[in-house]
């Protein structure tokens, strides 16, 4: 079974018909239904049960199915808590966390949904957005709140505005929230996934970006715009030098267990566990992406 | 005998040739020069009028005949209401209107139809308030709808004969040689207009770019041209097509357009000097950035593409990517641009392009098309003329022509626009029968006709998923629902022709 990669989650206005019907059609990895900042105070009734509905309804297949609801300080988030539970959500994602606590709260509002739902207790994950300093320092605390947390995301815009600078082409700006939120969420064995890139006429920026954030360690990116999608999965996708490496690596491990092998070496090389599950991960990202993997082919 | 004018006796008959009529004087029987003129030093014999009601009084127009424009000015034209207002002052009505097309800039038409003057209409598309108008039984008579070719064909064969063709040109010189190529309002191709000029009894250039004899390169030349009117503008400029047709940026219309290059890339057409179509809408047009994204990563090259012409076929052109265009109908100002300077973006008439019944049609050399759709049905049939609430808002165009002659014909839609799904049961209207359609393109899957099993183990080998097209009904249905039955009255105000002159379907009023 191969772990499930989280390269691209695509936010999808939760008050859109017309998007919140079938997104899953542009291949992101997860999709981010949102009640919180794409739709007006005015609309949040109407947006949760537009969700609802459609989560209840239609098929988006094995795509993940992630719901960003508002924030705990808000008079909205208890109903969208009950409501995505009871709708069959994946994931719920928490913006502005600020501390563990946040998610301790939330955890038990999710819990008494599901079993109000009849789901069992502890299926709905967890995903904490980190959208300002106290945020970004507090990392690792958030990341092992608890264990139903799968990820930590940066959320760039706020977080700028409260470290009174703004977004810049090379990203200086969120080097350190970056940095720290990655080594956290490595720290705590969940994922870590980058902010949204804004400019959507600019692809040679998200691209330059994207490969940023993976040479980092990041597990995926945001994305606010479907056609996003195929570029970042580009840059995540696996070369084919990597691929027959991996494959290689992937082969000898297979072959040193089945003789018993403790140790194991691959053209005059010592092969570590660490080295072998990365390149099941490379082998995963290439399936994903849907490369061929010459064992496959044969 | 009888004697000529310079006292030569000559027989009156001889054999075959019946009689013989004596020469009678060098300029006895020339139109438009005389003995006098060639005795001035200026002066040459003149066709230029001074305004639309003069060339409406000249043209010998009558009540009762017919009268034809082309559409080349797409949504910026001011020729035909022009033209129409003058017509009415006049006093002439019952006409027949056989433009080659209809826009949304025609609605004062309306009044035109409810006063008498317009009859009938004959057109390949109508929009906005008068296509509503008619849907709603304005016309007693049902309006015609042809295909591009289909009204090719039916000027040559003399079913459409204009009495009088009021054709605006961008540029146009004193004797009559008229083009798009430049001009304020240039508008490229003149592919429609230039079979009205040669088979209408009556030729009529509006022209806002009067320009030195001779106009040359001309798209109409002078021996079809009977008279010349100088106006202020044939349109405006802004609806005529400004810059490049932009390429869509709508990611649903993206995945369409790729799901339709990888469909095609499956059935091998593509290898050098292969040929293509895209016809208007969006998800059609991006087809072509994606081409060339493939065409320049594999190093091949397309021998011609045909049809209505975008900037950015013009610089498919200009990089060498395409050898030829062949051009029925220039989209934008960019395209406008390419023909007037490239000599391998040629000018073709609708004849050439795609008359079913002449026998050099260019969508017979076609590898492929890509064609939008309103409604497709799960027997492939398609409809761009009448939307899903049964009034006419289109154009049927050259959709049967290029899916009838391409080797492969594709149509893309989303399965779903808003609250009504573009895959039916049964098409409001058909206007190009499913058995000319080879593949249907969606967001969610291709559909191969079940006439092609070729192309269905051709899509299969390269690994293209092949969807039934009554899964992507159902799929649509599990989306949108069942819409209640569009309710029509029993009068029918529309016949669809067939290209080749035969009915396909009839539109009824709505109610």
């Amino acid at each position: 079974m191969m772990a499930r990669l989280r390269r691209s989650m695509l936010f999808v206005p939760g008050n859109d018909p017309a998007v919140v019907k079938d997104p899953q059609v542009y291949g992101p990895d997860s999709l981010i239904f949102d009640l919180e900042d794409s739709v007006a105070p005015t609309e949040k009734d109407a947006a949760r049960l537009l969700v609802f509905c459609a989560l209840r309804s239609l098929d988006y297949g094995a795509i993940e199915k992630a719901v960003r609801i508002n924030g705990m300080d808000t008079p909205w988030m208890r109903d969208d808590v009950t409501a995505m539970v009871r709708a069959g959500v994946d994931l719920i994602r928490l913006p502005k966390t600020e501390r563990a606590s946040d998610l301790v709260a939330l955890e038990a509002l999710v819990a008494a949904a599901e079993k109000a739902c009849g789901r069992p207790v502890g299926e709905v994950r967890l995903m904490a957005a980190l959208e300002g300093p106290l945020a970004v320092l507090n990392a690792y605390e958030i990341a092992t709140a608890t264990p139903r947390l799968v990820a930590i995301a940066l959320s760039a815009e706020d977080f700028v505005t409260s470290m009174k600078t703004s977004r810049s082409p090379e990203g200086v700006e969120l080097f350190e929230a970056r940095g720290r939120i990655v080594l956290a969420a490595r720290a705590a064995g969940v994922m870590a996934i980058d902010t949204v890139y804004t400019d959507l006429n600019n692809d040679e920026g998200l691209l330059r970006e994207t490969r940023l954030i993976k040479q980092m360690g990041f597990d995926g990116k945001s994305v606010i715009n479907p056609s996003q999608i195929p570029l970042v999965h580009g840059v995540f996708a696996p070369t084919p030098e990597e691929i027959k490496k991996s494959r290689r690596i992937v082969a000898a491990a297979a072959d040193a267990e089945s003789r018993g092998l403790g140790v194991m070496s691959l053209d005059g090389k010592m092969i570590d566990k660490p080295i072998v599950e990365r390149a099941a991960r490379v082998l995963d990202l290439a399936r994903a992406s849907g490369l061929k993997i010459e064992e496959e082919q044969r | 005998m009888s004697r000529t004018t310079l006292g030569r006796d000559i027989p009156e008959t001889a054999g075959a040739i019946g009689t013989l009529a004596p020469f009678s004087g060098a300029w006895a029987r020339a139109e438009g020069v005389s003995a006098e003129r060639k005795l001035l030093s200026a002066g040459r014999p003149s066709k230029v009028l001074p305004s639309v009601e003069e060339a409406v009084r000249r043209s010998g127009l009558e009540s009762g005949m017919t009268i034809s424009f082309h559409h080349h000015f797409r949504e910026g034209d001011s020729v035909v209401n022009r033209v129409l207002d003058a017509i009415a002052r006049a006093g002439i009505r019952d006409l027949t209107l056989a433009p080659s097309s209809l826009t949304s800039v025609h609605a004062p038409l309306v009044e035109h139809c409810r006063s008498g003057v317009i009859r009938r209409i004959c057109t390949s598309g109508l929009r906005g308030k008068l296509a509503d108008e008619i849907s709603r039984g304005l016309l007693d008579e049902p309006v015609l709808i042809h295909s591009h070719g289909g009204r090719a064909r039916a000027l040559r064969e003399g079913s459409i004969r204009p009495d009088v063709a009021f054709l605006g040109a961008s540029v146009c010189d004193s004797y009559g040689n008229a083009s798009g190529s430049s001009g304020k309002s240039a508008c490229g191709s003149l592919g429609y207009a230039i079979v009205d000029a040669r088979y209408a009894r009556s030729v009529v250039v509006l022209t806002d770019g009067l320009a030195d004899f001779p106009a040359v390169p001309a798209s109409i030349g002078q021996q079809f041209v009977d008279w010349v009117v100088p106006i202020d503008a044939v349109g405006d400029p802004k609806g005529i097509g400004v810059g490049a047709t932009r390429i869509s940026r709508d990611p649903r219309e993206l995945l369409i357009a790729r799901n339709a290059l990888a469909a095609i890339d499956a059935t091998g057409l593509l290898r050098d000097g292969f040929s293509f179509q895209t016809g208007t809408g969006g998800a059609s047009l991006a087809v072509i950035r994606y081409l060339r994204e493939l065409m320049l990563e594999r190093g091949i090259k397309a021998a011609f593409c045909l049809g209505g012409i975008t900037g950015q076929v013009a610089r498919m052109l200009e990089e060498g990517l395409v050898g030829s265009i062949l051009d029925v109908q220039s989209f934008d100002a960019d395209a406008a641009r390419s023909m007037a300077v490239n000599s391998r973006h040629i000018e073709v008439d609708a004849m050439t392009y795609a008359d079913p019944g002449c026998p050099g049609a260019a969508v017979n050399m076609l590898d492929f098309v890509v064609l939008s759709a309103l409604e497709v049905d799960v027997d492939f049939n398609v409809n761009v003329i009448t939307g899903s609430d049964g009034v006419i808002r289109g154009a049927s165009g050259g959709h049967s022509d290029t899916a009838a002659g391409a080797t492969v014909s594709v149509v893309v839609a989303p399965l779903v626009r808003a609250r009504t799904a573009s895959i039916v049961d049964r098409v409001e209207t058909v206007v190009t029968p499913g058995e000319s359609v080879d593949l249907f393109v969606t967001d969610r899957g291709t559909a191969v006709n079940p006439r092609r099993p070729d192309l269905a183990a051709a899509l299969r080998a390269a690994g293209v998923e092949v969807r039934d097209i009554r899964e992507l009904r159902e799929l649509a249905r599990s989306i949108v629902g069942e819409p209640d039955p569009v309710e029509y009255g029993k009068r029918v105000v529309g016949l669809v022709e067939y290209r080749d002159g035969t009915i396909i379907d009839a539109i009824r009023e709505v109610k």
